[in-house]
């Protein structure tokens, strides 16, 4: 069943168009998943720069009408990717599809997607209206038209009255705002965002966030998000897809990938975990720290060794005799919301988020119940999270290049 | 050790621009000694008027200055295009390349020059020593010039602009129209305008590749060196001096304003 909304744009202005909803009511009443077509569907890219893998094999399929984004750490291929389908770079081997049809040799001029920028890349020598009207200038349109087209983007993307001003008297949101509008105004079936809010402040990018996927609910038109920060891909997302080294580890709905990370990477890399060795006894029956504990899992050979995962979040302390395990707090950093505690259970340290506070050197007890186990089967990045022993946020900032916004755009 | 410092700085500029001093000085001498004033006058200016060998100099030195930096910016901006979007390695040789010809004695170079010309016309008869020959060593030596002024140009610029522009629907041609060279034009500018003055102010390789039918006007001041001297080579050497002068305040005025204006926006 193939059904679309077709998004008038003339009525854009009115503001009183249909938000696009994949849930669809047919004539009797019963609600169905509506099945989107697929737009992109790339197929075993594969791409090297200097002797270095940057993709290896990377099959995708992206849906119409979604709000995809690609979540890595930098280097793992996610914006190569992004540049791969706006025809900037060429795949050394394998296949990109839109709509069907093979675009490998299409020219990046050609492709109906646009990409918004790291740096924005605005025309600094041309005032905001120009900016949003070169596309449409390009296209030979009227002029009315193009004074009517750049009016409902100022609109859309809330700059109104912004036509006559020059760009480098934007901030840094606001020259963000005039990419979108640019991008948007020539009707783009995808659009590509390439870290687009990485260099604006905290405060500010929130915000963004919201209006960009309000936008994107506006138009129904497909999103291909680019991002290394966890929260932002949770939050947005229909679709979240998890690189890294250049290849896909995981995708799913923000809620799958939290709760169900297929290996230790995706774990760790989505929020926090304490990634522990176990061995999977029979179906919903785990053992680790020489304990068999209840889960929800199953599927495993018996005996089978597996990554259990547990969410900070998901463990509750108690007195000790009461614990399914004892473990001794070794420090505690107060976080506003709550408490980060480290725990030492037998040498493995354990982060545990709680609202209460324990001092260091006190002995808890915790229960763990089995909607709080995840089991993951082993993989190549088994071993290498999830142990809090060298815990200390300002590594984590700076093992991330990104954090710095001055470093090179050029991935 | 203030003034020790003031007067080397002193030295320095006395030792350097003494002898302009005294050129300009005795460019307006009433008289033709070379070391005695008789009072100001212009009547080597005018006499500058009515020489009939240094008015076609005068031509063919600005119809070279000007076609050459026409054509060599034309040039130069096509080649720091291309070495800008070859990778780091190539372009680091590319430059390296490019930057040799400017710290080559220019003797070396108008010599090759003028033995390759040679060359040419003794094997195909083509291209005998003249105007032609003049123009194309002067865009030969001022394409490197050009490059280096618009290479920086090329380096600031958001490299995903030209991108962004493809991105929309631009033919590649037009978007390096569009929006490129609007970037880099402070430095196609400079580096036209840093051309025109190489040019004017070239002797060594002009001297070379000139042969006999076309003179610049250093050529010609350098022939007139041969004769009894009059001061209208003064005359003419500070109008010279002072062209030149004047060429590079507006190169180094534009380049100020520029870097301000760029200030500014960041």
């Amino acid at each position: 069943m193939m059904l679309r909304f077709h998004v008038h744009w003339t009525r854009l202005s009115a503001r009183n168009f249909v938000p696009f909803n994949r849930t669809v009511y047919t004539a009797k009443g019963d609600a169905f998943f509506m099945e989107n077509k697929c737009i992109i569907d790339l197929k075993n890219i594969a791409i090297t720069f200097d002797g270095e893998q940057i993709l290896q094999g990377l099959n995708l399929s992206i849906k119409d009408g979604e709000f995809v984004t690609l979540l890595g750490p930098s280097g793992c291929g996610k914006t190569t990717l992004l540049r791969i389908i706006g025809g900037f770079v060429s795949p050394d081997s394998g296949d990109v599809f839109f709509d069907g049809k093979r675009i490998n040799d299409l020219p990046s001029h050609k492709r109906p997607v646009n990409t918004i920028f790291q740096r924005y890349a605005l025309f600094p020598h041309m005032n905001v209206f120009e900016n949003v009207a070169f596309g449409l200038r390009v296209r030979k349109k009227k002029e009315d038209e193009i004074r009517q087209t750049v009016e409902q983007m100022l609109n859309l993307v809330n700059l109104r009255g912004f036509e006559k001003r020059n760009i480098s008297t934007l901030s840094g949101g606001q020259q963000q705002r005039v990419a979108i509008a640019r991008a948007l105004a020539v009707h783009p079936k995808v659009l590509l965002l390439d870290e687009p809010l990485a260099a604006l402040d905290l405060k500010l990018r929130k915000d963004m966030q919201v209006e960009l996927k309000k936008i994107q609910q506006q138009l129904g038109i497909t999103f291909l998000y680019v991002t290394h920060d966890q929260e932002e891909a949770l939050s947005m997302s229909d679709t979240v897809v998890v690189m890294d080294a250049g290849q896909i580890q995981q995708i799913g709905t923000p809620q799958d990938i939290y709760n169900e990370p297929q290996n230790a990477f995706v774990a760790d890399f989505i929020g926090e975990s304490n990634i522990l060795d176990g061995i999977m006894h029979a179906d919903y029956l785990v053992e680790f720290f020489g304990r068999k504990f209840d889960c929800l899992d199953h599927g495993f050979d018996p005996m089978e060794p597996v990554d259990v995962v547990i969410r900070p979040e998901d463990i509750d302390i108690v007195e000790p005799i009461k614990g399914h395990l004892t473990g001794t707090v070794t420090s505690v950093t107060f976080k506003g919301v709550h408490f980060e505690t480290i725990v030492d259970f037998k040498g493995f340290k354990w982060l545990i988020q709680t609202t209460d506070y324990y001092a260091p050197d006190t002995t808890i007890g915790i229960v763990l119940n089995p909607e709080d186990i995840h089991i993951m089967k082993k993989s190549a990045y088994s071993g290498l999270f999830g142990d809090y022993s060298s815990y200390s946020e300002e590594f984590d900032e700076l093992a991330d290049p990104d954090a710095a916004p001055e470093g090179g755009a050029a991935e | 050790m203030k003034t020790l410092s003031r007067i080397y700085n002193t030295l320095i500029f006395a030792f350097l621009y003494a002898p302009i001093v005294v050129l300009v000085i005795f460019s307006f001498n009433d008289s033709k000694s070379r070391s005695i004033w008789n009072g100001f006058s212009l009547r080597w200016y005018e006499a500058l008027f009515y020489d009939e060998e240094i008015r076609e100099a005068l031509g063919v030195t600005l119809q070279v200055a000007i076609l050459s930096a026409l054509f060599a910016t034309v040039i130069g901006v096509l080649a720091a295009v291309g070495i800008h979007a070859l990778n780091k390695k190539l372009r680091k040789v590319f430059l390296t390349v490019n930057n040799l010809p400017m710290v080559n004695p220019e003797i070396v170079t108008g010599i090759s020059l003028m033995l390759l010309f040679v060359f040419i016309y003794q094997t195909t008869g083509l291209l005998r020593t003249g105007f032609l020959t003049l123009l194309i060593a002067h865009i030969t030596f001022n394409i490197p010039y050009v490059i280096l002024q618009v290479m920086p140009k090329l380096r600031q610029m958001n490299q995903h602009m030209y991108e962004a522009a493809l991105d929309l629907g631009c033919h590649p041609t037009r978007a390096f129209f569009k929006v490129v060279m609007p970037e880099i034009m402070p430095g196609v500018t400079t580096g036209a305008l840093m051309a025109f003055t190489m040019s004017l102010d070239d002797f060594v390789i002009s001297y070379f590749t000139s042969g006999s039918t076309a003179q610049t006007l250093s050529v010609t001041i350098y022939n007139m060196t041969k004769r009894p001297i009059t001061p209208v080579i003064n005359a003419l050497s500070t109008l010279m001096f002072g062209t030149i002068l004047l060429l590079l305040l507006a190169v180094n005025i534009y380049q100020i304003r520029d870097d301000a204006k760029k200030k500014r926006t960041v």
